[in-house]
């Protein structure tokens, strides 16, 4: 490794003991002998295997629920329905107030999306729990479906989310998140070029080795002790407390070892259904999603959809820049009001820009809800912002890497959402990235700082 | 439903259970044996978490019925230290950072046990064809198949 310490020499403090160093990481040696204890390694005598009935259906509303042959099945000891979750309305969110709630922890009256939690059967054996769930009778009422965001935006559209009243998230700002900074029409106006283009993409399933999955063990004392591969230990504690209608002292959460997450297991959804079984039951309940629920059921990253236009002048100035995103949230909030939120606020880029415009929608659709992934909000606006950039220097003939120093942030500078710019290090890491890829820029450019605005 | 006694030896040790017909040597050494280091990934062939050696072969536990495994010789990587000294792989595993969330990592060196036993000094290509049925979704496979090289390389310093 190489620590270039000529950058920012003045404000370097270099009591530093660690940076550098290669050290091991404590929880390997569990790893190398097969030691470490992931969730499932939790066995406990008469433990319970819970398996979910999903909706065959994108959208519906159920007419009606037969239990009766799955609770006659050689080893299943309990069916839960809707009726048997104390709340049974919620969203994760709310806890940093984000609402309304709503999602249900199993489906009532109506499925949103196809595989959504509709019944849970508990059984001694996985087998006879899969078997059970498979002789469940759900009576539904097919409805119209919405899979595209600007199909779901249009008057006379499918409502996916009778919570909302609305296909979209109703912000504070009103139907979408909004930055205005600057005059962008005039800008356009005195540009010398206009560039317009529409980047999208597709949900991503982050695909951990280990599935999501939890189990739960009754203490004997009116306390459940949960091991789970959670990655959002707190919210879900507080989530399953809200859920249960228990105070969270009487929960217990061991976690903390997690088999591959990438942000697919922050969301709130084995959990308390575990739990309430452990409850209902007095059994150890163990919930583990398969291969399939993983790849299907579990959120993947929003497919979302980016309009960028920019204003760009001769010298490689880029003047405005107006940008629609669209996050296609499925058909729950979970985080994705927070994902198209954290996308208003990083479309400029790390580009200085004197006049933005920006409105991101968070979307409904009967598509299955997405959640959080890996800088979600941002990562897929970086890829289209970053395009745009590259298309906007062949527009004018300009060198890419260049043109990125001519627009570049620096200490100083008012962000479209009003933020000074503090700490930045792109002119510095693109002068580093320059002598690395062997991609030469002007002298005036190597000469540049982020916080001396010399040239 | 009728169970079927079996009897084999895991990592040295004889063992016997009675297992229901059907049951997967995955589900028979983590649940019931306690061996939790096999990891159940898939449970459809395709990950190889659950690898293990059985009579010097590497196999998928998780598709290997336990009632087929009588008399066998069962490895898994919860029995490769020797009184408390990690085997060589695992000592390369820990030194290359070929371990993140560790929950591909006892398959990995099933496979890569098995490579070694058989190709003491093996190329890169030998390395990446013995760990392609094992997926991994963190470390990367760079630092894996490095892992691998070293421990063939301090094998046959040992040796020499």
């Amino acid at each position: 490794m190489e620590l270039r310490k000529d950058y920012f020499a003045d404000v370097r403090k270099d009591g530093l003991h660690e940076i550098g160093q290669g050290r091991p990481r404590l929880d390997s040696p569990g790893h190398v002998t097969g030691k470490t204890a992931y969730f499932a390694d939790r066995n406990f005598p008469g433990m319970l295997h819970l398996k979910m009935v999903r909706s065959p259906h994108h959208h519906a509303r159920i007419r009606s629920i037969d239990t009766s042959e799955a609770e006659k099945h050689p080893g299943v000891v309990r069916v839960l329905t809707a009726k048997d979750v104390p709340h049974n309305v919620y969203t994760i969110l709310i806890l940093i107030q984000i609402g309304p709630e709503d999602e249900t922890v199993l489906a009532d009256g109506k499925v949103r999306w196809k595989g959504e939690a509709v019944v849970a059967v508990l059984a001694e054996t996985e087998r006879a729990a899969q078997e059970a769930a498979a002789k469940v009778k759900v009576d539904y009422e097919v409805l119209p479906a919405v899979f595209d965001m600007e199909e779901a935006l249009k008057p006379g559209a499918p409502l996916v989310n009778e919570y909302h009243g609305q296909n979209y998230y109703l912000y504070d700002s009103g139907e979408c998140r909004k930055v205005r900074f600057g005059d962008v029409d005039a800008s356009f106006a005195q540009a010398d070029h206009i560039l317009e283009q529409s980047y999208q993409s597709s949900p991503i399933e982050h695909a951990p080795t280990e599935t999501t999955g939890c189990v739960v063990t009754p203490e004997g004392n009116d306390r459940f002790t949960c091991y789970t591969n959670t990655q959002a230990m707190f919210f879900t504690l507080d989530n399953a407390s809200i859920i249960l209608q228990m105070p969270g002292s009487k929960l217990h959460f061991v976690g903390g070892t997690v088999g591959g997450g990438f942000g697919g297991k922050v969301d709130v959804i084995v959990e308390p259904i575990a739990i309430l079984a452990a409850k209902l039951t007095g059994r150890p309940v163990c919930f583990i999603y398969s291969r399939e629920e993983e790849m299907q059921i579990s959120s993947p990253r929003a497919a979302e959809k980016v309009v960028i236009k920019d204003g760009v002048m001769k010298d490689g100035r880029i003047v405005a820049r107006k940008v629609t995103g669209y996050t296609d949230a499925g058909a729950y909030s979970r985080h994705s009001p927070y994902g198209a939120q954290k996308g208003a606020a990083h479309y400029p880029g790390p580009y200085t820009i004197p006049n933005v415009w920006i409105d991101t929608y968070c979307v409904y659709t009967n598509r299955t809800p997405s959640s959080a992934m890996r800088g979600f909000g941002v990562t897929i606006g970086d890829f289209a912002l970053e395009v745009q950039m590259d298309k906007l220097a062949r527009l004018i003939g300009m060198d890419p890497l260049e043109f990125r120093f001519i627009n570049a942030y620096r200490d100083g500078d008012m962000k479209a959402h009003r933020q000074p710019t503090e700490g930045a290090a792109l002119i510095e890491c693109m002068q580093a990235a320059s002598r690395a890829a062997n991609w030469p820029v002007a002298e005036k450019y190597m000469a540049m700082s982020s916080y001396r605005k010399g040239v | 439903m009728a169970k079927v006694p079996v009897q084999f030896t895991l990592n040295g040790s004889e063992k016997a259970e009675f297992v229901e017909s059907g049951t997967t040597l995955l589900h028979a050494l983590r649940d019931k044996i306690g061996d939790t280091s096999p990891k159940g990934g898939c449970h459809q062939g395709t990950c190889g978490a659950c690898s293990v050696i059985i009579d010097g072969e590497l196999r998928l536990s998780c598709l290997t019925l336990a009632e087929t495994c009588g008399g066998a010789d069962i490895r898994t990587t919860a029995g490769l230290a020797e009184g408390g000294v990690l085997h060589p792989l695992q000592r390369a595993f820990l030194d290359a950072f070929a371990t993140q969330c560790g929950f591909c990592t006892p398959g990995m060196i099933m496979a890569a046990k098995v490579l070694l036993d058989r190709t003491p000094n093996p190329s890169r290509e030998d390395v990446v064809e013995a760990l392609s049925g094992n997926i991994c979704r963190c470390t990367g496979y760079e630092p894996i198949i490095q892992a691998v090289l070293a421990a063939a390389r301090a094998n046959s310093q040992n040796a020499a």
